[in-house]
């Protein structure tokens, strides 16, 4: 009977664990912000919740996004008025984590989520916000899978597709000669993504490419051979569709090579020049479209960046960038819709998809920024080219 | 009771495996009824059924057959991504949906299994750490594979893409106006309908325990067993080697293909990524803990062990690293001379205890 | 001219998987273990350089000494608290511990040096020209460490009376007790070597591939486990040869096959090599007695 008793302890043991694991309090998230939310405790506080891989290879990305919202989080909560509590939850970049980080955040009470973080997960989350009338609204997600056919997604960065033609656009007008090679990740869906729209919108602008090399996580140790492939096919322009760490390594492998293309790179790529011990000389002439530079002289840009280099000791990049402006556009939504904290997370998000088509916001990210019902945000990104180690309008 | 005295020993086990499956099924569904389980518990009850299934299936391979196997989530994979084209292509043609999971299930199998043959064949040749490795690459070869795979359906039938260079997209599938996008190569599927439900998670793992605790004492079980005991000494009494090595190992095979169609119809969106090295990993992790050959030790750690990072979410940044020291020191004292020492000299007084009582 | 510098690259590549799987083979051909927390020890022998040559400003030569010390002593720690209790487990016990040490090791790397990727600085600069071909100072460096290595690694084991020791522990731990050989000492230093050849490798391929995050470390590991096994596990020169073909195989496929399916290719020619040679290109086959 001995092997009856441990099942039954077994058995009983997990209950107990899957019993306690929403009890644990979540309140105790205090921030430095404390004093003002005793102040204030009229006002409310509203729960936003966050997903997004904080451990894992996608760690950078999470950690970005929880810092620019926990300052932005911070900012707003010291003016004293309505309180935001935010929760950020790992969901290491899988879509099967994400969907219990989000449970765990439902059952804490979010009344809205920014996030998450990356592509796949954040379709899989989408679909349970939407079953579930949650308000979503994604920093960085940029699939428009992410916002097809759901009225409760929104999008802070731009859409694949978006980046894609932009990027062929800006080639066919500013260099339609250039033979082109295109170097993309294509076991990962934003960069398959943007690769996919940039090829077929350049076929329509006629546009030369000579050389397409893909890697993958595995294999995103070397790229001398995509480099030496496109060097023999002549390349003189190089688009990277992918994110600034391995964009590192082709940088730096290509100028030992001793071969100088012009580098041509997306969203993805901001942050490069912010990387600890980056020489940034090999960044010297990369062209990238971006929303958001860390090196802008607005009064926003700079405080911004201020805080964040004091609480983080790094540069923010566009991540971070996009978070911060993703919890600003949910608190002006918010009041604009005139909601309250006491309202449920359906009746918000009711009344935030009719506010968000009317809503305009200049942020970090981007100047008058509108979105479409879809989901969809309209703002330009610029063209910057990175000259003694900055970034310049192109 | 006298009848169940009468049992035999490994009998009495398994009938208690299914009848606490039963129970934590019932248990469970009162539960989530009455809303005492919030919404994380009920969000991790039908991935816990597929790493259960998993594990269970693994334990098959690894504790039954005796080899290690580091890609198993592969067949998961063949399974999920099988699974998911079965159910969206049948869409519309079988709106029911427990149906259409039951289908989308047995297509994952068969796939799944069909991949174990193939791949089963040049790897039972192997034997230890080199079977280990080819089980890894394999694995690694499906997940490449999957990732170059371009899948749509219309109203005439199903279209797919080999997209071998990467220099094909979904445009090229030429699918009709109303036709839908299944996988896009690495974007993954997306878009799935989620219907699976935990009912189903349940009822699979109590086929995968029949078929395996059948196997198990079955003639073909105790032809495995012997191989793993003894391999020379199986081959002279003239067990064929290959035969009975690749029935266990397709069977696992065909029961990870179903955990993973009722995976990825769990969850709208679904990466070939998903599927690496570290999820073969975690499900030998359960395996291993659970016990070589152990089929409920299986289902529990599968079960804690799955729920564990889920109940450390409270501890935040320190979750995967307060894991890794549990694994580690969970290993430590079930595995070392010295802690099983100290055990076996608390656990008797422990017993003691209980009659005084 | 363009197939040389595939070659080339190939071997850059495949002289780094090379060091790791030197340290994997010596640690399995010993104690007769997977030691899958190898990678990690190589991605905290790149952190420890990174810092010691970006916050305390050392010389190259310097870091990859103080990482070499660092992984030793951390090698030998994980030894003597992980494996050793279990030196009479299961070989899948041993295995999962050892999955539990690369967590550990992965997110605490994760908590102390955060998850932005750093970029390390070359502890060599510089390319040479040869015959036309450019190749890297570095990667040259990583081919002659590799080279001596795998001379003085074979050197150790059959000249040295503590190489003697391990071989025998190798072939028979308990017949070795029974000579008088301190068997866990054998096994710490075999530890004390394997995680000093981690370090080395990490500062080498950190400085060849210039990006340090926690999880740097475990790919490559899994790629040098490969080549091990390619090699014939437990055998040096089958190490050193497993790494370097796998390099190339890895470069010409992506340059004439297939970018998008290089890692399967590699893996391909893997399982087709040990269906030929059951044992690994350079690997005893021991036949079974009855």
């Amino acid at each position: 009977m001995k092997r009856w008793i441990s099942l039954l302890l077994a058995v009983c043991m997990l209950f107990t664990l899957v019993a306690c694991g929403p009890k644990d309090d979540k309140q105790d998230q205090p921030d430095d912000s404390n004093n003002d939310q005793q102040q204030s405790e009229s006002a409310g506080t509203y729960k936003f919740g966050g997903i997004g891989p904080l451990t894992g290879e996608a760690a950078i990305y999470g950690n970005a996004v929880k810092n620019g919202a926990t300052i932005a989080v911070e900012e707003i909560n010291a003016l004293g008025g309505v309180q935001i509590n935010l929760d950020f939850e790992d969901d290491v970049a899988d879509g099967e984590t994400s969907v219990n980080a989000y449970n765990t955040l439902v059952d804490w009470g979010m009344q809205c989520l920014v996030g998450t973080v990356t592509t796949g997960a954040c379709i899989a989350v989408s679909a349970e916000t939407y079953k579930d009338r949650v308000f979503t609204l994604t920093p960085s997600a940029s699939s428009v899978d992410v916002i097809d056919g759901k009225d409760n997604m929104f999008q802070v960065c731009f859409t694949d597709p978006n980046q894609g033609t932009g990027s062929a656009t800006y080639m066919a007008a500013n260099m339609p000669e250039a033979k082109i090679a295109v170097i993309y990740r294509n076991d990962d869906a934003y960069s398959q993504g943007i690769r996919d729209t940039f090829v077929a919108k350049a076929a329509e602008e006629e546009l030369n490419i000579v050389y397409e090399g893909t890697f993958t996580a595995d294999t995103a140790t070397d790229f001398s051979v995509q480099l030496n492939a496109a060097q023999a096919a002549e390349a003189d322009l190089i688009f990277l569709p992918i994110y600034y760490q391995p964009a590192s390594v082709i940088l730096k492998q290509a100028n030992d090579m001793g071969y100088k293309p012009t580098f041509f790179g997306v969203d993805g790529m901001d942050g490069i020049l912010g990387m600890t011990g980056f020489d940034t000389t090999l960044a010297e002439g990369v062209m990238l479209l971006t929303p958001f530079s860390a090196d802008a002289e607005d009064d926003l840009t700079k405080s911004f960046v201020e805080k964040y280099q004091a609480a983080y000791g790094e540069v923010p990049n566009q991540f971070a960038a996009d978070a911060y402006d993703a919890v600003y556009i949910l608190y002006n939504a918010l009041e604009k819709a005139g909601c309250n904290p006491d309202m449920s997370a359906e009746e918000i998000c009711e009344k935030l998809i009719e506010v968000m088509p009317t809503l305009t916001y200049t942020g970090l990210t981007g100047t008058d920024m509108t979105w479409a019902s879809t989901g969809e945000v309209s703002k330009m990104p610029t063209a910057v080219v990175i000259k003694d180690g900055v970034y310049v309008t192109a | 009771m006298n009848k169940l005295n009468n049992m035999k020993k490994s009998t009495k086990v398994d009938f208690a495996t299914y009848l606490g499956v039963i129970i934590a099924f019932i248990v469970i569904t009162v539960l989530m009824n009455n809303g005492t389980l919030g919404r994380k518990q009920v969000g991790l009850l039908v991935p816990a059924c597929c790493y259960v299934v998993m594990a269970v299936s693994l334990n098959l391979t690894v504790g039954i057959l005796g080899e290690l196997s580091l890609g198993h989530a592969g067949f998961m994979s063949v399974g999920a991504f099988s699974g998911v084209i079965a159910a969206m292509s049948l869409a519309e043609a079988i709106p029911f949906e427990p149906l259409r999971l039951a289908i989308a299930m047995v297509a994952g199998a068969v796939c799944a299994g069909i991949a174990g043959v193939i791949v089963g064949v040049p790897v039972l040749r192997l034997r230890g750490d080199y079977l280990a490795i080819v089980t890894l690459a394999f694995g690694e070869i499906i997940k490449d594979l999957i990732n170059c795979l371009i899948v749509g359906h219309d109203s005439e039938g199903l279209h797919i893409i080999f997209n071998f260079k990467g220099l094909k997209t979904v445009d090229d599938l030429g699918l009709l106006p109303g036709g839908n996008v299944i996988i896009k190569g690495a974007q993954g599927a997306t878009g799935t309908d989620t219907i699976a439900s935990f009912t189903a998670g349940v009822v699979l793992i109590l086929i995968t325990l029949f078929v395996v605790l059948n196997l198990i004492h079955s003639r073909t079980g105790r032809a495995v067993m012997a191989i793993r005991d003894n391999r020379i000494a199986a081959e002279s009494v003239g067990i064929n080697i290959t035969k009975y090595k690749l029935i266990a190992f397709v069977t696992s095979a065909t029961l990870a293909g179903a955990a993973g169609a009722l995976y990825g119809l769990n969850y709208s969106s679904l990466q070939a990524t998903k599927f690496n090295f570290n999820t073969s990993i975690l499900v030998l992790v359960f395996v291993v803990l659970g016990g070589l050959g152990n089929i409920w030790g299986s289902i529990v750690a599968a079960i804690v062990l799955y729920v564990l990072p889920e109940a450390l979410r409270s501890v935040a940044d320190l979750r995967m690293l307060v894991y890794a020291i549990v694994l580690i020191l969970v290993m430590l004292a079930t595995n070392s001379p010295k802690m099983k020492a100290v055990l076996s000299r608390v656990i008797p007084r422990k017993k003691g205890d209980e009659v005084n009582e | 001219m363009e197939f040389l510098s595939y070659l080339i690259s190939g071997i850059s590549l495949g002289s780094v998987y090379a060091i790791i799987a030197l340290g994997y083979t010596m640690v399995y051909g010993i104690a007769k273990m997977l030691n899958f927390a190898h990678g990690d020890v190589i991605m905290i022998g790149g952190y420890i350089s990174f810092c010691a040559m970006s916050y305390l400003n050392f010389p190259g030569w310097l870091a990859l000494i103080l990482a070499m010390v660092v992984c030793t002593a951390l090698g030998v720690v994980i030894e003597g608290l992980a494996y050793r209790p279990l030196r009479e487990a299961t070989s899948l016990a041993v295995l999962i511990t050892a999955i539990g040490v690369s967590y550990f090791l992965q997110n605490s790397a994760l908590l102390i040096w955060g998850a932005t990727p750093k970029v390390f600085s070359p502890i060599v600069e510089g390319t040479q020209n040869i015959g036309g071909l450019s190749v890297s100072n570095i990667s040259l460096l990583t081919m002659a460490a590799c080279i001596v290595i795998m001379v003085v690694l074979t050197l150790f084991t059959s000249k040295t009376k503590m190489g003697k020791a391990m071989r025998a522990c190798s072939e028979d731990k308990g017949a070795a007790q029974l000579m008088g050989i301190n068997v866990n000492r054998t096994i710490s230093t075999t530890f004390a070597i394997g995680s000093a050849l981690a370090a080395v490798a990490g500062v080498l391929m950190c400085s060849a591939y210039p990006t340090l995050m926690p999880t740097t470390g475990s790919m490559p590991g899994i790629k040098a486990f490969t080549a091990a096994v390619f090699g014939g596990i437990g055998s040096i020169p089958g190490a050193f040869l497993g790494g370097i073909l796998l390099g190339i195989i890895e470069a010409l496929a992506k340059a004439y096959l297939s970018t998008q399916l290089s890692n399967s290719i590699v893996f391909a020619v893997l399982i087709i090599v040990l269906l030929v040679r059951p044992a690994g290109l350079l690997g005893k086959y021991v036949p079974e007695k009855v």
